[in-house]
């Protein structure tokens, strides 16, 4: 107790050493503490200094954590039920020619016309002046031969003579057996397993023609299993032996030499495979093609395609190149089918809804509009404090230079404010945005371009505020004072006055910031400042002039409209809050 | 008195004359003019039948247009037909440009007067209760409101309008001044159409200017109350109801009664932005089609009209200030 008592006493006599005016009795607060003090009262102030915070923070170090770069575009995969492939039961006969011939289309109308649908085994047709026999192999499948004209067989009485056509030649036998052939008034006769035809030409005067195979007539249509196979299988002899054995039922033919394995699914569909088991073909009436060109449809799944269609199914499965199992819908169209499946194609993911890997979801390019705002945002805040700059140090010079001369410099240069004041901002924006948009100029140029032309437009403000301050605070005391210590003029201005403006301008740029992000966000919303692929807020929310994107995409311009007005908001707020820590006593 | 007008106007004219040189310098040194696409369009449509090529359109319209001499004297040319009462022909529109001007401009006026009546009656009696309540919930609600008004931008303000009226509820079209039906109506009803359509652009406008008007009147009134004079009234005894409206509100009007005679002049300047957004058809709208394609004879009236609005708003400043206040006019 007694202590305490003690230390008061002690206490007391050190308060009591103290001088009534001791300096450290007043806690002096240096002008800058004061405005300090004053400015962290001010609960606007405040919210105004975390909203710009919260800003810097979003813009600049949001580019760095965003996962997703500002330009990177991203696709989906979209699935639809696609018309993949279409199917024909074939009605029509295919001709196929023997090896290094062909046969006319006047041949092939005819046969269409003459033989199709026609009873007997063989019909005999004449076109291009050629006498053509189809021999019926079974239904739907005719083995074609004509008669080559091997020379004339003229019949005198008894007398036969057998002329060589040029060029060819009449053996022994053959000769003997044309003459007994044209005594007996035959028409066509066989020898050594060919046959021959004696056509009437004129009077007693017969053609000698040799009946030889000149194409096939079939509704089947060969599908080679591998690309490697197509010589092989297009050849004359491959179809011809292999439709023959299908026909008779038969397990295996022979083709130019090597002995196939042939398996019958039905009566028109087989499938051929060689000795050591390889798919070479696939024989069958049904005509599968792709709906899209440049698409080729593997044999086993044409196989599948005529499978399913001759068992009459509505969907198969496939397994395809990839191992994964493809389901496939099969429509009746007309007399066509249609084969159709899920299929999967890359797209951009424009104007895709929120979602966690596009919180804001993407834009018109594809783009993820979170990181885009936070791109802009640096563009948006870049472009403020740039053109304040610029704007200041135009300003304070000529301000500065004209309000310390005053006399016909002072006039000189407030004419020439005033001219720059009045010329109307916004057309001369446009025609510059013009200009711009006709030279192609590069979009970073762009934007220093449209910075500097900002500048240029916007300092009258800073000049006349300068201007104002100085012409008062020349005539005050300590102005004289600079002039009677003969301080430099350059250092006067710099020094002694200029710093006194600055609480002023503080203010005014802190407010003056706010305004150009404003213009500059118009600037991008007309499609005059900042060009793709840079972006600014003012920019995005331009893709909301196009309707379906104001109605339908919130996501797009909302969160790029709210940033800019609370960043604004912040600049004000602050700039505000300076102005009554500055000068309390133009509000209180 | 008369002889600082006399100096203003003086100067205002110098100062309208440079500009429109620097605006019509920087339109001719644009490189695809509205005559090379003119002519590229005619060269292509003459291309099948042999016409004219590029090159002689290009010439040939030159020519009739006034674009084949230099800067200096094309544009001396152009303020010469200003002189004797000849704005010329706008290319965009193919009328003279002052009929054009005479169609358009009460469309803008119209609006701005609905606009600059509604913010009268919503600003000044916010900001004088704000003032009379300083740092009262009320106030700082006031404030808030009133920055974040300044804060918007016009196109965001506009867009989300009309998402929120127009597609949302539905309630207005998203553009034009007039309705489908229009031509159909009676006379009252094409009245009330034109008003139904003005609604959205007034509110965009109004928003917009509410924010400067209600800080303007509450700084003023707050000055104004804090004068000796009102303490004075007070110590009389005056009721609260006379000190504010006979004694702080009149003399708060001064400055108020300056702020709005600078505003007179900015009826006639239309709203670019908003009427483009709206495609409400006024000055702005117009002027910005014209600018965008590059008309030149509308370009330099509605710019030049620019510099003469500033400049008779930057008079009307000076000269309503010494009229309100006669203080200033002893000075």
């Amino acid at each position: 107790m007694s202590e305490k008592i003690k230390d008061n006493k002690t206490e007391q006599n050190n308060q009591e050493q103290m001088a009534l005016d001791d300096g450290r009795r007043v806690k002096v607060l240096s002008p800058g503490m004061m405005v300090f003090k004053r400015f962290i009262r001010n609960r606007l102030a405040i919210a105004g200094i975390c909203i710009l915070i919260f800003m810097f923070l979003f813009s600049f170090l949001g580019g760095l954590i965003s996962p997703y770069r500002q330009d990177q575009v991203f696709y989906k995969i979209d699935s639809a039920n696609k018309e993949y492939a279409g199917a024909v039961v074939n009605t029509d006969y295919r001709f196929v020619a023997v090896d290094g011939k062909t046969l006319s289309t006047m041949v092939r109308a005819t046969f269409n016309s003459q033989v199709k649908g026609k009873a007997g085994d063989s019909v005999t047709f004449t076109a291009d002046n050629n006498t053509y026999t189809a021999n019926k192999v079974d239904e739907n499948f005719y083995i074609i031969t004509s008669g080559e004209e091997l020379g004339t067989v003229a019949l005198l009485g008894k007398i036969v003579d057998v002329q060589a056509a040029e060029g060819k030649e009449i053996s022994a036998e053959l000769n003997a057996a044309a003459a007994d052939a044209a005594k007996a008034g035959q028409t066509s006769f066989e020898l050594d397993g060919a046959a021959y035809s004696l056509t009437r030409d004129v009077g007693k005067n017969y053609k000698l023609g040799v009946m030889k195979e000149v194409a096939l007539a079939t509704m089947l249509n060969v599908d080679t299993a591998d690309p490697q196979y197509s010589s092989v299988a297009g050849s004359y002899e491959f179809r011809r032996n292999c439709e023959t054995a299908m026909h008779a039922g038969e397990t295996s033919f022979t083709a130019d030499g090597v002995t196939y394995t042939l398996e019958i699914t039905s009566e028109t569909d087989a499938s051929v495979t060689d000795a050591s088991g390889n798919a070479i073909a696939n024989v069958s009436n049904i005509i599968v093609n792709p709906v899209t060109n440049g698409v080729i449809l593997p044999a086993d799944y044409k196989d599948a395609v005529a499978d399913a269609i001759t068992n009459k199914k509505t969907s198969f499965e496939y397994v395809n190149a990839n191992g994964e199992t493809e389901k496939h819908t099969i429509q009746m169209r007309g007399s066509t089918y249609i084969i159709s499946t899920i299929q999967q194609t890359h797209l951009i993911d424009m104007y895709a809804e929120p979602s966690a890997q596009h919180l804001l979801g993407t834009d018109d390019h594809g783009m993820d509009v979170l990181t885009r705002l936070m791109y802009g945002g640096r563009i948006s805040l870049l472009v403020g404090f740039i053109v304040m700059i610029l704007e200041n140090i135009i300003g304070i010079i000529i301000g500065g230079i004209s309000g310390y001369f005053g006399g016909w410099v002072d006039t000189m240069l407030m004419r020439f404010v005033d001219l720059f004041n009045s010329i109307p901002y916004y057309p001369m924006m446009i025609i510059a945005g013009a200009i711009m948009d006709s030279f192609e100029v590069d979009p970073y140029l762009r934007l220093y371009m449209m910075m500097a032309i900002m500048g240029i437009m916007g300092w009258t403000g800073v000049a006349r505020v300068v201007r104002g301050q100085i012409l008062s605070l020349r005539e005050q005391d300590f102005m004289v004072a600079t002039e009677a210590t003969g301080i430099k003029v350059s250092r006067r201005i710099f020094r002694h006055l200029v710093p006194n403006v600055m609480p002023l301008l503080i203010v005014q740029a802190t407010m003056g910031l706010g305004s150009i992000i404003l213009t500059e966000a118009t600037l991008s919303f007309l499609g005059l400042g900042i060009k793709y692929p840079l972006a600014s807020w003012g920019t995005i929310i331009n893709s909301a002039s196009n309707i379906y994107v104001m109605t339908n995409c919130w996501y797009l311009w909302i969160p790029a409209g709210l940033l800019i007005v609370l960043t604004v908001l912040g600049f004000n707020f602050v700039g505000d809050g300076l102005r009554d820590a500055f000068d309390p006593k133009m509000k209180r | 008195m008369w002889k600082f007008i006399v100096r203003r106007i003086f100067l205002a004219i110098i100062i309208v004359v440079l500009g429109s040189f620097i605006i019509y310098g920087v339109m001719r040194a644009m490189p695809t003019s509205f005559v090379e696409s003119m002519a590229r369009q005619r060269a292509a449509a003459s291309a099948t039948t042999g016409g004219p090529t590029y090159q002689e359109w290009l010439e040939q319209l030159n020519k009739s247009y006034h674009m084949d001499t230099d800067v200096v004297s094309g544009f001396f040319s152009w303020l010469g037909g200003i002189v004797q009462g000849d704005f010329g022909d706008s290319w965009k529109y193919g009328v003279p440009v002052t009929q054009k001007f005479g169609e358009v401009i009460w469309h803008s006026v119209i609006l701005n007067i609905i606009t600059l009546i509604l913010e009268v009656i919503i600003c000044i009696p916010l900001g004088i209760q704000a003032a009379r309540h300083q740092y009262s919930g009320f106030d700082y609600g006031i404030t808030v409101f009133a920055m974040l008004c300044i804060s918007l931008p016009t196109f965001f303000l506009a867009t989300l309008l009309k998402y929120a009226f127009a597609v949302k509820l539905g309630w207005f079209d998203l553009y034009g001044m007039v309705g489908r039906y229009h031509e159909q109506l009676s006379q009252g009803g094409k009245i009330l159409d034109i008003m139904h359509h003005m609604f959205l652009p007034v509110l965009t406008l109004a928003m917009l200017n509410i924010g400067g008007l209600t800080r303007y009147t509450r700084t003023n009134m707050l000055e104004v109350l804090n004068a000796d004079y009102i303490r004075t009234a007070r110590a009389k005894g005056l009721s609260e109801k006379t000190v504010i409206n006979r004694h702080a509100f009149r003399n708060t009007l001064i400055p108020l009664v300056s702020y709005m005679s600078y505003l007179i002049p900015s009826l006639f300047s239309g709203s670019m932005i908003t009427e483009t957004l709206y495609q409400i058809p006024g000055i702005g709208y117009i002027a910005y089609d014209a600018m965008v394609a590059g008309d030149l004879p509308f370009t330099m009236f509605y710019s030049m009209f620019g510099l003469i609005l500033t400049q008779i708003s930057l008079m009307l400043a000076d000269i309503m200030y010494a009229v309100v206040d006669p203080r200033v006019r002893v000075n």
